[in-house]
């Protein structure tokens, strides 16, 4: 599904990406770990097309596509989702006219008839059950005034409407109580499917016992240095990053 | 060639005495001893060049390069309307067409009796003395060549007139047509909008033209805020592109008054917005509301002052603009708090999106504070659209063009929300998407 190939990418001439390869197949797991500074948001967000980074090296392929090359909303169509880590308040849209936008301009794309507003929102109300997302939620203003908790369930939330086929969720747990925690997990467990696969990017395994992946990767200086089973991410939890840095520096 | 070689200021001046050559008794009446003063005001100040400090980014010249017939005769009727897609409501609707009253086109629903809703001529034919006696009240001090010229010229306009403790059901629109199809036209229309202590009323003035010769503007509207009173006023301006329009509202409030204005510009190729309130009671609440959005080489100036004369009172001001191409806008907002008005709150914003280099945008905040005791603060921002909520949009499959649309949509709403006629709301919204979807 995805295939990341010697991926480099740099902010400002500082080159954070150092060749990244990676293989998602559909139904797949795959967390993302490291230490701060490693360089996981920026892999999320260079596959989501965030242009502040310039891609130097390498590329992506997604179901078959070449997508460094596409604009953002192109990927998204595409079937690529990024849950943002710091979800942007945009006052004077409602979460609900945002939506419609979305998913009529993904409809576009593929050339599909937008949905009439009674589809639209027989559509809106089912995925805000799957993941407790109040009704009042939906009529408000697009993040503004919304708790960390709530926001991150509004990203959760719109990746249940928008159905993407790789979703990515860039530190979804970052300020989050446990109760948030679950309901955000549950809301991500529940779009689990064969065709679909998601990459979790973390800091800390806590997500990780909510969400289970099926590989857990070290990202470290710009590269993945470790990859392993799930059981990677308690041995980090237990363990920290030193021994990972020491086992770098040592071979570096 | 030639018959534009007298100014413009020359040809107003011989138009009056002609006028009043012809006058008979009428000429002594309170009413024209106001206009007489009108006219020697102007004829002193004479119209403002960019040396004045008032008019330093907005110049006149172009204006008052050519001339204006103040009387033209119009046909206009329900057909041209429907090509302005004038929107309906519900409401009391005075259409005044160059200038002057058209009582054909216009519905007023409100009951009469103890409201008045008329014209100011009518109202002028009714009773002279209480119409003379509100006449240039609120704007005799003023200090504006414009306002002069237009106590000068009064011909018509609305006079509205509520007594004590009315609740006024429905809205009063004032739509001012200018038909600028065959000539350049000018037109210079005076309200006069008195309300009674806890009266409530919603009143709007539309600003439109037909055809595209040039059309000249010149509008002042008094409007007294008795005590408690609870006045909305917005004024809508969706010009030509050869409209020229100035205007001045004048406003005295009184004790635990409030009072809200609504200022969008949409389309004109000059305009100056002159919005001066008197906070001259305690406890009142001045609200000012501000949209313009002018593109190609349009100007739009928005001018106001809060006045606050008395303890205790409130004034809170939101301006916002999005400019496109070559288009100009200023906006100077001043605050006054006089010796005794201890214990004001006062805030003012001027928020403002550039979306081409070639666009300007001058901004002044004014504050000029003679009271210790007053909280008061004021804050602009001029800048383009905010790139990481345009990534967020994109990245949830929205194009780039209509995402901009969307946050620029979002950007007017702040004030286009707080306009309380629908109708009024409902066309903003229409036109502006219309707008933001024209580039």
């Amino acid at each position: 599904m995805l295939s990341i190939n010697d991926l480099r990418a740099s902010i400002e001439g500082k080159e954070i990406l150092k060749g990244i390869n990676l293989e998602v197949k559909p139904g797949e797991v795959h967390a993302i770990m490291g230490p701060n500074g490693s360089g996981k948001s920026t892999l999320a967000s260079v596959l989501a097309g965030r242009e502040e980074y310039e891609v130097t090296g390498g590329n992506v392929v997604f179901e078959g596509k070449e997508i460094l090359e596409l604009a953002p909303e192109e990927r998204a169509a595409e079937g690529i989702f990024l849950a943002f880590q710091y979800p942007v308040e945009i006052p004077g849209v409602t979460t609900i006219n945002f939506l419609k936008t979305a998913v009529n301009e993904i409809r576009k794309y593929k050339g599909e008839a937008p949905l009439d507003a009674a589809q639209f929102l027989k559509m809106v109300r089912e995925k805000a059950k799957l993941v407790s997302m109040n009704d009042s939620l939906l009529k408000r203003a697009l993040n503004e005034g919304f708790s960390g908790g709530e926001k991150k369930r509004n990203e959760i939330f719109q990746m249940a409407v928008l159905e993407p086929k790789l979703a990515i969720l860039d530190e979804t747990d970052s300020g989050l109580d446990i109760d948030a925690l679950r309901i955000v997990a549950e809301g991500v467990n529940s779009l689990r499917s064969p065709e679909r696969a998601t990459i979790v990017v973390t800091h800390y395994q806590r997500l990780l016992d909510y969400i289970v992946p099926d590989y857990v990767h070290v990202l470290y200086k710009g590269r993945i240095v470790k990859s392993g089973p799930k059981e990677l991410a308690l041995e980090l939890e237990e363990k920290g990053y030193d021994w990972i840095k020491a086992e770098v520096e040592a071979v570096g | 060639m030639s018959t534009e070689t007298i100014d413009l200021k020359t040809r107003l001046i011989t138009d009056f005495h002609a006028r009043e050559a012809v006058m008979n008794g009428e000429a002594s009446s309170e009413f024209h001893q106001k206009k007489r003063a009108g006219l020697a005001r102007f004829e002193q100040l004479g119209f403002p060049t960019i040396k004045h400090e008032e008019w330093k980014y907005s110049n006149v010249r172009d204006l008052i390069s050519v001339s204006y017939d103040f009387n033209a005769e119009s046909s206009i009727g329900l057909a041209e309307l429907e090509d302005l897609k004038v929107p309906t409501q519900e409401a009391n609707i005075l259409y005044f067409v160059n200038g002057r009253y058209n009582e054909k086109l216009s519905t007023i629903i409100s009951p009469t009796g103890q409201i008045t809703i008329s014209s100011l001529a009518d109202a002028y034919k009714n009773d002279p003395a209480k119409v003379a006696s509100y006449f240039n009240e609120l704007t005799k001090d003023a200090d504006d060549a414009f306002t002069a010229l237009n106590t000068a010229f009064t011909q018509d306009g609305v006079f509205i007139h509520i007594p004590d403790n009315q609740s006024v059901e429905h809205p009063i629109i004032l739509r001012f047509v200018s038909d600028a199809r065959e000539k350049n036209v000018g037109s210079q229309p005076r309200n006069i909008i008195s309300v009674g202590k806890n009266s409530h009323v919603k009143l709007a003035e539309a600003f439109r033209t037909l055809g595209d010769q040039r059309s000249f503007t010149n509008a002042v509207t008094e409007i007294q805020v008795a005590e408690e009173a609870n006045v909305q006023y917005y004024k809508v301006q969706n010009e030509s592109e050869n409209a020229y329009h100035i205007g001045t509202t004048q406003v005295r409030m009184l004790d635990r008054s409030h009072f809200y204005a609504g200022t969008v510009t949409l389309n004109g190729k000059f305009t100056r917005n002159n919005l001066n309130i008197v906070l001259d009671g305690e406890h009142c609440d001045a609200h000012m509301y501000g949209l313009y959005f002018p593109d190609g080489s349009q100007h739009v100036d928005n001018h106001t002052v809060a006045d606050h004369q008395k303890p205790n009172s409130e004034s809170n001001e939101l301006y916002k603009g999005i400019l496109r191409d070559k288009s100009k806008g200023v906006f100077n907002g001043k605050i006054f708090v006089r010796p005794d008005a201890q214990k004001t709150n006062a805030f003012q914003s001027c928020k403002n999106i550039v979306l081409s280099p070639d666009a300007t945008m001058n901004t002044k905040p004014q504050l000029e504070i003679f009271a210790d005791d007053v909280k008061c603060s004021h804050g602009t921002t001029t800048g383009q659209i905010d790139e990481e909520a345009l990534f967020y949009m994109r990245s949830r499959g929205i194009s780039q063009p209509e995402a901009m649309s969307l946050l620029m949509f979002a950007f007017c709403a702040d004030v286009v929300s707080q306009i309380k006629i629908d109708s009024v709301r409902e066309y903003l919204e229409n036109v502006i998407t219309q707008k933001l979807a024209s580039k």
